[in-house]
């Protein structure tokens, strides 16, 4: 009874204050931190095992790789050289991972979302966390078109 | 028993319910006289939303620009204009210094008055905001995809630059009249030579649409009065401008009692388009007047100042039909132009009635000759045959007149603190409320333009006086704006919030207008800044004789490079630092212990320049003052300082790199 009356008195008092127009109307507001999905998430080792089928977060599904197209890696280079060498060697860790070999450590897709979406790779995605943890900062946005991440990842086949 | 109690809960939650309000308003009484729960309703703008209009206020005598969103008040940014700016830098980084070059040297302060926003077919185009600095005649532009000061024209032969900027109806103008009458060009002579010796002038500066092109394309030498507020004409009336005039007594003393003797002042009406064909004809005098033009360069992220010579002076006497004076009551302050073009009102600041004068009129007047005097070579038009109407306003103090898009004027009234809304048709009061207090300026968002935005939705009263409207702040008080609904009959009283210095004047813009334009970040690629550090491998320090120049770069969260040494005291060090981030919203600061100037704020892909002049030995710390990441408080380094007569070697180093000698 006692139960009943309070569920009774919350059904009133909200009918109360959403007839006013403010306060638990109001329409859901989408954003960066929405609450994580309800499945366990993969742990950091676990998405490392399965990089083969790791496509990361972001505007890239899907990547059919050729031969290696020299003219392409080479812009990538140069836009390398710009945008990324401040954090980034080639050949070394640096502030971040080294590029090299990264071909034989994830996919190509998973290589041009890290590059074109990191904030939503750092927070959501299971070998982007794990590598904010490792690295202890989220890699900057450093505003390439989709274009240029497919040069950029051109010139790490090369590498 | 138990549901007698839940009954006595529910009538206490529904009383305490409906005694809040919930919307149906209750009279308040602390001086708004008004519904609050509505009003708090039509500026709420909630976590996350925009602002329905972007408003540019004048700082008042900060000598900048206040961005605010309205309805909310809230404050969106502080453009520095006039006045150097250590939260940004401005004025104080080698790139901005050249903004404030005058003829008088670098002057690092003014007085801004009037924002004023750019025109095309008479109605806000969205691209520039202009504003003038009163003190040191000075008009800036304000770029609206950066919202950055970039142009900044000195205007010559003028002293209290007032009545400015106003655009004309394609911006192909920008007005600027002299406050303060002066011997025009200056010279050394007794100031009770006043009626001999001293001038005003009216200047036109072109180039209002092409950044980096703004001018002074001619002046107009008038008699020596005070030049107060000037205004375009639009529609019929394109092709005039308007300026008021007080002190028509030429008194040069005490000017509180002397220049207000006579009745009658003028408003002096330019046909500016006789004008043009004046100078075509070569009608004009060249003075040797010098001026300065500063222009701030995005791609190099460089400004540069540039002097000037020569200016083309019109004399009146020599030029029929360029200007006219028509009367207006004793000592007016603004004149304005309503949407259709076809009424001019100026009134008497000391009196109690609106006077309206016609367009249509004033050209029949000129057309048969209706002249009661000839000033220097200026027509004195007859009061009666221009007069369109009068407004028995029963208030006091009449200053300004700004107009919605249905045929209604709203003016302020600064004795009697008050605004005045009337009918252009009937030149009947409909409506008035206070203003707390001492109100200025009004201002309809486009209630200046031919095409005042949602025909007058908002009106803003700029005050005066703050007084016991605001928590106190000891002998000095906030300054403030108020914000009313004018989209009904009556007016309403939403909302009160402060602004910066003086709030002189604001205008306002809906943000559709200019919202999809702003640049978010300078790309690297077109970085032109010719101390640029596009990659951190390039950064470097070159030491030419007692200047050392540093070439670094930021990206989260590090400064490269981050250990400098070989640096001795009286070096001249100029650090050129990069932001290489390419984001939006990842502005890196930068500050070194005890530099006489003020930090960096460098926006993604610019370069800012710091000069440091270190007085002491030892070891100086610098870091990032904006905290742009996790790891914001690591982003710091080392820079040591050696005797001047030292051999300590010249290195600098990130991480295991080391460079140098």
């Amino acid at each position: 009874m006692k139960s009943k009356g309070s569920i009774f008195l919350a059904v009133v008092l909200f009918a109360l204050m959403s007839a006013c127009g403010g306060g638990s109307g109001e329409k859901e507001k989408k954003g960066k931190f929405a609450p994580p999905p309800k499945a366990k998430p993969m742990t950091y080792e676990e998405a490392k095992a399965d990089w083969k089928n790791q496509k990361g977060l972001g505007p890239v599904k899907s990547i059919d790789l050729g031969e290696v197209e020299s003219e392409l890696a080479k812009k990538g280079e140069k836009i390398y050289v710009l945008k990324c060498t401040a954090c980034h060697a080639p050949d070394k860790e640096k502030l971040g991972p080294a590029p090299k070999g990264i071909m034989d450590r994830r996919t190509p897709e998973w290589v041009m979302n890290m590059i074109l979406n990191p904030e939503e790779m750092a927070m959501k995605d299971p070998i982007g966390r794990g590598l904010l943890m490792k690295y202890n900062t989220v890699m900057a946005n450093q505003g390439l078109t989709e274009e240029d991440a497919r040069a950029v990842l051109e010139y790490f086949r090369t590498l | 028993m138990k549901s007698l109690n839940f009954i006595f809960t529910l009538l206490i939650i529904a009383s305490v319910f409906f005694y809040s309000g919930c919307g149906n308003g209750s009279e308040n009484g602390t001086g708004g006289a008004m519904s609050y729960s509505n009003a708090a309703e039509k500026v709420y703008v909630a976590p996350g939303e925009y602002d329905e209009y972007y408003a540019f206020f004048s700082g008042g005598f900060s000598g900048q620009v206040t961005v605010h969103g309205l309805p909310s008040g809230r404050l969106l940014k502080t453009i520095p204009v006039f006045s150097v700016d250590g939260e940004k830098g401005y004025g104080f980084n080698e790139e901005t210094k050249p903004m404030l070059m005058t003829t008088f040297g670098f002057v690092p302060w003014d007085d801004s008055h009037h924002p004023k926003l750019s025109l095309t077919k008479g109605e806000h185009d969205g691209n520039f905001l202009f504003i003038n600095g009163n003190n040191t005649p000075r008009i800036a532009r304000i770029d609206l995809t950066t919202f950055e000061t970039t142009e900044i024209i000195q205007i010559p032969n003028t002293a209290g630059l007032h009545g400015s900027p106003y655009p004309t109806e394609n911006t192909e103008y920008l007005l600027a009249a002299t406050r303060f009458s002066v011997p025009t060009p200056q010279k050394d002579v007794p100031i009770d030579s006043y009626k001999e010796n001293f001038k005003g002038t009216f200047t036109f500066i072109s180039g209002g649409q092409e950044p980096g092109e703004m001018d002074i394309a001619f002046q107009i030498l008038v008699p020596g009065y005070d030049y107060d507020k000037a205004n375009s004409g639009k529609g019929p009336s394109h092709g005039w401008a308007f300026f008021t005039s007080y002190n028509v007594e030429q008194a040069n003393t005490l000017k509180e009692k002397n220049a207000s003797q006579y009745d009658k002042d003028y408003i002096a009406a330019v046909n500016w388009k006789k004008a043009e064909e004046y100078i075509a004809q070569g009608k004009f005098h060249e003075w040797p007047s010098e001026y300065y033009h500063n222009y701030y360069d995005e791609k190099t992220h460089m400004a540069t100042a540039t002097k000037k010579k020569g200016v083309k002076v019109l004399i009146p006497s020599e030029c029929p039909g360029l200007v006219y004076y028509l009367p207006a009551p004793k000592s007016p302050h603004g004149v304005d132009v309503n949407p259709t073009g076809e009424y001019i009102v100026a009134n008497g600041k000391l009196s109690a009635d609106l006077t309206v004068h016609s367009f249509a009129k004033m050209i029949a007047a000129i057309e048969a000759e209706k002249f009661d005097d000839v000033i220097d070579g200026i027509p004195v038009l007859n009061f009666d045959a221009i007069l369109a109407g009068v407004v028995e306003s029963g208030g006091l103090g009449p200053l300004h007149t700004e107009f919605d898009g249905r045929g209604n004027g709203y003016t302020s009234f600064f004795i009697s603190s008050e605004v005045v809304k009337w009918s252009l048709e009937t030149y009947e009061v409909i409506d008035r409320h206070p203003a707390y207090y001492s109100i200025g300026h009004l201002s309809i968002p486009g209630g200046g333009t031919m095409k005042p935005w949602e025909d007058g939705k908002y009106l803003i009263a700029l005050n005066k006086i703050t007084k016991d409207r605001y928590l106190p702040t000891g002998p000095e008080l906030a300054h403030s704006a108020q914000l009313f609904d004018i989209s009904g009959e009556k007016m309403e009283l939403l909302l009160d919030f402060p602004t910066m210095g003086e709030p002189h004047y604001v205008e306002g813009i809906l943000a559709s207008k200019i919202i999809d334009r702003q640049v978010k970040f300078y790309l690297l690629e077109e970085n032109e800044h010719p101390h640029r550090t596009l990659i951190e491998a390039d950064t470097k320090v070159i030491r030419k004789g007692n200047e050392v120049h540093i070439y670094g770069t930021l990206i989260r969260s590090h400064i490269a490079p981050d250990n400098i040494e070989g640096i001795k005291v009286g070096d001249k060090v100029f650090w050129h630092i990069t932001n290489l981030e390419q984001d939006w919203d990842v502005p890196h600061g930068f500050a070194i212990m005890g530099a006489n100037n003020a930090e960096l704020l460098i926006m993604p892909g610019q370069t800012e320049t710091l000069l440091w002049e270190p007085k002491t030995e030892g070891i100086y710390p610098f870091y990032c003052t904006d905290f742009c990441s996790a790891l914001h408080q690591e982003m710091q380094g080392y820079v040591r300082v050696s005797a001047r007569n030292a051999n300590t070697k010249m290195k600098w180093r990130l991480d295991e790199e080391v460079f140098g000698e």
